[in-house]
């Protein structure tokens, strides 16, 4: 092998390595079990609300497939894990689970073929015509959705027959997180494949795309279709928590919500859905205890700020910020090393 | 033989004629240049090729198998890659990882979601001899974006060979590309290997006529003349409509 062979393939792996912010993010996110046990139930709703965000970043951050109509995945699913749990077709909730996140996927390979042509804007419409269609449907067919009353008398079994859902969402915020972070382990290795570098590739221009042999429909059809199962395992996931599903589900509202999310925390890092969820939710949580009814008064204007500060200028400091904590970490690394290594320990740099 | 063949061959956008009926033979192997004025079609005929435009009329046949009605990817795996005059190019990719997906397309990866872009070893070995082979090296982890565009110049060259095309369309490939950076750039053109065959366009005379070995003239999309280089040269009508215009340059 060729020194430069050597360094390009080195090069190639060094791409997926996980970074110290990412583990520590991990460990935080696993250390709120224990540490945050009060907190458990807006943990919930923070971990399905980042499940759904990281759909919506593998089509809009990765792809660049823009779209309102998430939901219609999200509702579609909840409404299926509430259906088989209310009726006893599938008792187990992790195989739930993974059956509605199937059925959300199925809806959404059928719909990618309305969004492969068409700009932004035509995407935009075409599915959110798709989750008005849904949300009627579902209010038309009240006898099977339950209607304006939501589905009532949904039980969910204990997850593999052992661990029972409780009223302070300790169990069921473990199953969140942990579904949660299967599903972006699989998104990560998913980004850092030739299928996610093949993504970005079309996002950044569809026509070089086609002339280096990327079939660019095929591709946009797939993960379109794999971000609906993901949509649709975090409907299930509030289904299965709450013991409940409503109307609102397939609004255009949660949608709107989640593209709010994700612009909040960023796209194509695979964290931005995840980090606007913890902001989001936690606003909410905190501007609601200062003004219950005016609190989107706040989201609203944060969204106004982040827009007129600017993605570029963000990510310039999100990058600063980076780097002084990772200055940081190294330098606390070597400064617990130094009494062992000596005189001889490097200046900390 | 003819490796690549269009019989008449046509794109009419509305009213406007782009090219009409082009009938055009590319030798296995040739250097063979597609000159002619501003808007005479060169880019169209291109396009048509690659299967970026689809033909009004006419077909385009590769080893004598009809191709008119497949898409740009699917002549990719075939072995036909194209250059663009303006530089398409993926801005947020470095070249290592644009020049790793289109190894990663030809080796049939493209669906793999599950490993790491490179794990295939040959991946990398081949990327590595076209970041070396088109002077890339030393940037290859850099943003596109920031690129000088001789280098950005280079790299569409890169990402069209990295598909390993028996056929390669580059059009214009010097185009822009200031006199500091245009040597390396020149020098990579010729030294494409001799087994791929090279459709060319391009307006400086120079290049042309130091490479290529058969010449097609193209005036208002229709095949003006067609032949070696010192015919076409000394061709009085090739003089009065084309060569003319650039000596009085």
């Amino acid at each position: 092998m060729t020194p430069l062979a050597a360094s390009v393939a080195q090069s190639l792996k060094r791409r997926a390595r996980w970074s110290v912010l990412e583990i520590a993010f991990w460990v935080a996110a696993f250390a709120s079990i224990w540490l945050l046990p009060q907190k458990h139930l807006i943990l919930t709703e923070t971990a399905i609300l980042a499940l759904f965000a990281l759909s919506l970043d593998l089509i809009l951050g990765y792809a660049g497939i823009i779209s309102l109509g998430q939901a219609a995945f999200f509702g579609t699913a909840g409404y299926f894990a509430g259906l088989v749990a209310k009726y006893g077709l599938i008792n187990d909730p992790v195989l739930a689970l993974v059956c509605s996140g199937l059925v959300a996927a199925a809806l959404g390979f059928v719909t990618s073929f309305l969004v492969l042509r068409g700009s932004d804007l035509t995407r935009l419409m075409v599915t959110l015509g798709v989750s008005l269609m849904l949300g009627e449907l579902a209010n038309r067919y009240s006898d099977i959705t339950g209607g304006a009353d939501g589905l009532q008398g949904v039980t969910v079994a204990p997850i593999l027959g052992l661990f029972a859902f409780d009223m302070f969402g300790h169990t069921g915020y473990v199953y969140c997180l942990s579904v949660l972070f299967v599903c972006f382990l699989v998104a990560r290795r998913l980004v850092y494949s030739p299928f996610g570098l093949s993504l970005r590739a079309i996002k950044g221009n569809a026509l070089r795309s086609g002339a280096i042999g990327i079939p660019v429909n095929a591709r946009l059809v797939a993960i379109y279709t794999l971000s609906a199962g993901f949509a649709g395992m975090a409907g299930a996931l509030l289904t299965q928590t709450t013991a409940f599903c409503s109307l609102d589900v397939l609004s255009l509202q949660r949608s709107a919500d989640l593209l709010l999310v994700l612009i909040i925390g960023g796209t194509g890092y695979l964290y931005g859905g995840l980090i606007g969820a913890v902001i989001y939710k936690f606003m909410q949580d905190w501007i609601a205890t200062l003004t219950p009814q005016y609190w989107q008064f706040w989201i609203g204007l944060l969204l106004v700020v982040i827009v007129l500060v600017g993605r570029d200028r963000m990510a310039a400091w999100h990058e600063a910020a980076r780097a002084a904590l990772a200055r940081f970490f190294t330098r606390a690394l070597a400064w617990r090393r130094r009494p062992a290594l000596g005189g001889a320990a490097p200046d900390g740099r | 033989m003819a490796i690549l063949e269009t019989i008449g061959l046509a794109k009419r956008f509305g009213g406007i004629v782009a090219a009409a009926d082009v009938t055009l033979a590319i030798e296995k192997g040739a250097r063979h240049a597609l000159i002619g004025p501003n808007g005479a079609g060169k880019t169209t005929v291109i396009n048509l090729l690659s299967g970026v435009l689809e033909p009004t009329a006419g077909r385009i046949l590769l080893d004598g198998r009809d191709i008119t009605a497949l898409d740009s990817h699917q002549r990719v795996r075939l072995g036909m890659a194209r250059t663009f005059q303006i530089n398409q190019l993926f801005l947020d990719l470095t070249p290592l990882e644009a020049v790793a997906l289109a190894m990663s397309e030809r080796f049939g990866l493209g669906f793999d979601c599950w490993r790491l872009v490179g794990h295939k070893g040959a991946v990398a070995d081949e990327a590595a001899e076209i970041v070396e082979r088109f002077h890339l090296a030393d940037v290859m982890d850099e943003r596109t974006a920031i690129l000088p565009y001789g280098k950005q110049r280079l790299l569409e060259i890169a990402l069209a060979f990295a598909c390993r095309p028996r056929v390669l369309f580059l059009d214009e490939p010097a185009a822009g590309v200031p006199q500091a950076e245009r040597h390396e750039l020149l020098a990579t053109i010729a030294a494409l290997p001799a087994d791929v065959t090279v459709l060319l366009i391009e307006h400086d005379m120079d290049l042309v006529f130091s490479f290529a070995d058969r010449i097609s003239v193209l005036v208002n999309g229709a095949l003006f003349v067609d032949g070696a280089p010192d015919e076409v040269a000394r061709d009085p009508r090739v003089k009065a409509v084309y060569l003319g215009e650039e000596l009085d340059a």
